[in-house]
């Protein structure tokens, strides 16, 4: 048997996404990429967007991380197809607020769909940057940053 | 359910300390971890305090606190005895000659940045060399990377073979003349390899090169004598050998202390000041700028005599004990995989789960109370030798148990079968 507390981190869709992650290849033809690292842990990810005006046409990911931080990226990827730049930002931000425990009302939650998985991380402060290192790279890459990001 | 290979309550080894007694030493130890006892296996990272020592630190701010080598006054004289007692403490600990070889610094960090800074910039010039090797931690690389770049010297790399042991063969050729100190890791921080440094020094001397040991992880473990070694500059931390933090020593020989630079100016470390001159204090005083962290040092006194009253040669054959036990364990899983074979190896295994990273490992086993390093140990270029970002790093102490490596390994079975 398995604690309990550890299902709420490692929910099943979190655990498929890590052993199956969703749109993860090069995308050869992106306008847009940035690299981040999380330097205590060694953790890696390259993100690359194609646009289509200010739509997000599609995003792709490429690295080595753990579990949480993968899945993110996974889903990352997958909610974000069709979004425009101030729409991932604002994902970006709600996204933030719930995996540091800032926000749990059911209306805030609606906002964020399938994200709402990560809702266990808030128990885990120091895996907070496993789950956001992949949309701070995200956003460095719609700011059209060419230095790597850190979470450090 | 996946099950925990060999569960072996009844064949546990017999313990060749009285462990039960040593763990009542240490108060942290009675920590509940999540409704779970505390499993501390991070001893790497850094030890933890008998009462012994807390005591101490407690009795001279209570009783001893006052600046030393300055006042007059009773105090001052108390606290400036119970400073100099524990250089001379430290000094038959290594077996140094003289109590004036011993440097009290921040830690090892510091007194490799202290040899860099000092002996590595008056003896470096461009195109000389610095040799250190595979295994380094970063504080025993990025310290001589910065002074070889300001020199335009170079840095050198012994490098190691798959089981994490030194290519001793490569070593004389990588002693070129131009070579001008040799830095080397007692034990490794992630392999857990112990290194010949007896041997090492030996080729280095032969070449008049003089040896850095990095015992951060040592000194805690095994018997350190720095005569025998031979070795030219020791470093060590007081909080890996259940000190305080912030309290560390650098052992010099003294004829290469008293030929070398201050590494920082300040008070204590000048025999007299005038605005055009200024005369440098006798060694070890030279290196000791500014107000020490006295009460880390008695502190440190206070560790040094646990350890004592313990033996190391007890410490040794009982982790080795618990290495072995904990290897075996570990190796019933056919899906974890050991970095560091050494032959000659200290209590402490890193290692990976084929499929699951580090971190998640970390999480899973802290939630049954077991406490691991998770990560690349600022060791990055070992972890780059064997091709992965990180691992988990179980290092052990006199005061773990068997048990504890039992519980470890279940909560291992856990982790398979959350990622199965």
């Amino acid at each position: 048997m398995t604690l309990p507390e550890l299902k709420d981190l490692y929910q099943e869709v979190i655990l498929d996404h890590t052993k199956r992650p969703r749109n993860f290849r090069r995308l050869e033809d992106a306008q847009l990429k940035a690299q981040g690292m999380n330097p205590l842990c060694g953790d890696k990810v390259e993100v690359f967007i194609k646009m289509n005006g200010d739509v997000i046409e599609e995003v792709t990911f490429q690295g080595a991380g753990c579990s949480i931080s993968t899945a993110s990226a996974s889903l990352m990827t997958q909610i974000l197809k069709g979004k425009t730049i101030a729409e991932a930002k604002e994902l970006f931000e709600k996204f933030h607020d719930l995996v540091t425990g800032k926000a749990k009302d059911a209306e805030f939650h609606k906002k964020l769909g399938k994200l709402l998985v990560f809702s266990g991380v808030c128990e885990y402060p120091v895996r907070v940057k496993c789950a956001t290192l992949p949309w701070h790279t995200l956003k460095a890459a719609l700011e059209g940053l060419d230095k790597p990001v850190s979470t450090e | 359910m996946m099950s925990v290979p060999n569960a072996s309550m009844d064949h546990l080894p017999t313990p060749v300390l009285d462990v039960e007694k040593i763990r009542a030493d240490f108060p942290i130890l009675h920590t509940v971890v999540r409704g779970k006892p505390l499993i501390y296996l991070d001893n790497g990272a850094t030890t933890q305090k008998p009462k012994q020592v807390i005591e101490a630190v407690r009795r001279y701010y209570e009783r001893e606190n006052a600046n030393i080598h300055r006042g007059v006054h009773y105090l001052s004289q108390v606290a400036t005895e119970s400073y100099e007692s524990v250089r001379e403490k430290i000094r038959a600990f290594i077996n140094a000659r003289e109590a004036r070889e011993i440097v009290f610094v921040r830690g090892t960090t510091e007194a490799i940045n202290l040899v860099a800074r000092s002996y590595g910039a008056s003896h470096l010039t461009q195109g000389d060399e610095v040799v250190i090797s595979a295994m380094e931690h970063h504080s025993n690389i990025v310290p001589w990377q910065m002074i070889c770049e300001e020199k335009g010297a170079r840095l050198k790399i012994i490098p190691i073979n798959d089981a994490g042991e030194l290519v001793m063969e490569s070593l004389p050729a990588l002693l070129s003349p131009r070579v001008k100190l040799l830095a080397i890791t007692h034990i490794s921080n992630a392999l857990g390899t112990i290194n010949p440094v007896q041997e090492i020094v030996a080729l280095a001397h032969e070449r008049g090169i003089p040896v850095l040991v990095d015992g951060a992880q040592a000194i805690a473990h095994t018997a350190v004598d720095v005569q025998a070694l031979g070795c030219d500059f020791y470093a060590f931390s007081g909080h890996k050998v259940f000190g305080p933090t912030g309290i560390g020593v650098l052992y010099g020989r003294a004829e290469l202390l008293e030929s070398m630079p201050p590494y920082q100016g300040g008070g204590d470390m000048i025999a007299s000041v005038t605005f055009e001159k200024t005369l440098y204090n006798e060694i070890p005083y030279k290196f000791e700028a500014g107000t020490p962290h006295i009460a880390g040092v008695v502190g440190l006194g206070a560790a040094l005599d646990y350890v004592q009253s313990i033996g190391l040669g007890n410490i040794a054959v009982y982790e080795k004990q618990l290495l072995e036990y904990a290897t075996n364990r570990l190796e019933a899983f056919d899906d974890v995989h050991i970095l560091g074979r050494a032959r000659s190896k200290a209590a402490l295994i890193s290692f990976n789960i084929e499929g699951v990273h580090p971190h998640d490992v970390g999480t899973i086993l802290d939630q049954y109370g077991v406490a691991v390093r998770t990560g690349h140990h600022c060791a990055q270029p070992v972890m780059d030798r064997y091709g992965v970002p990180a691992t988990v790093r179980a290092s052990f102490a006199l005061y773990n148990t068997f048990h504890e490596i039992d519980v470890l390994v279940e909560a291992l079975a856990k982790v398979r079968e959350v990622f199965r």
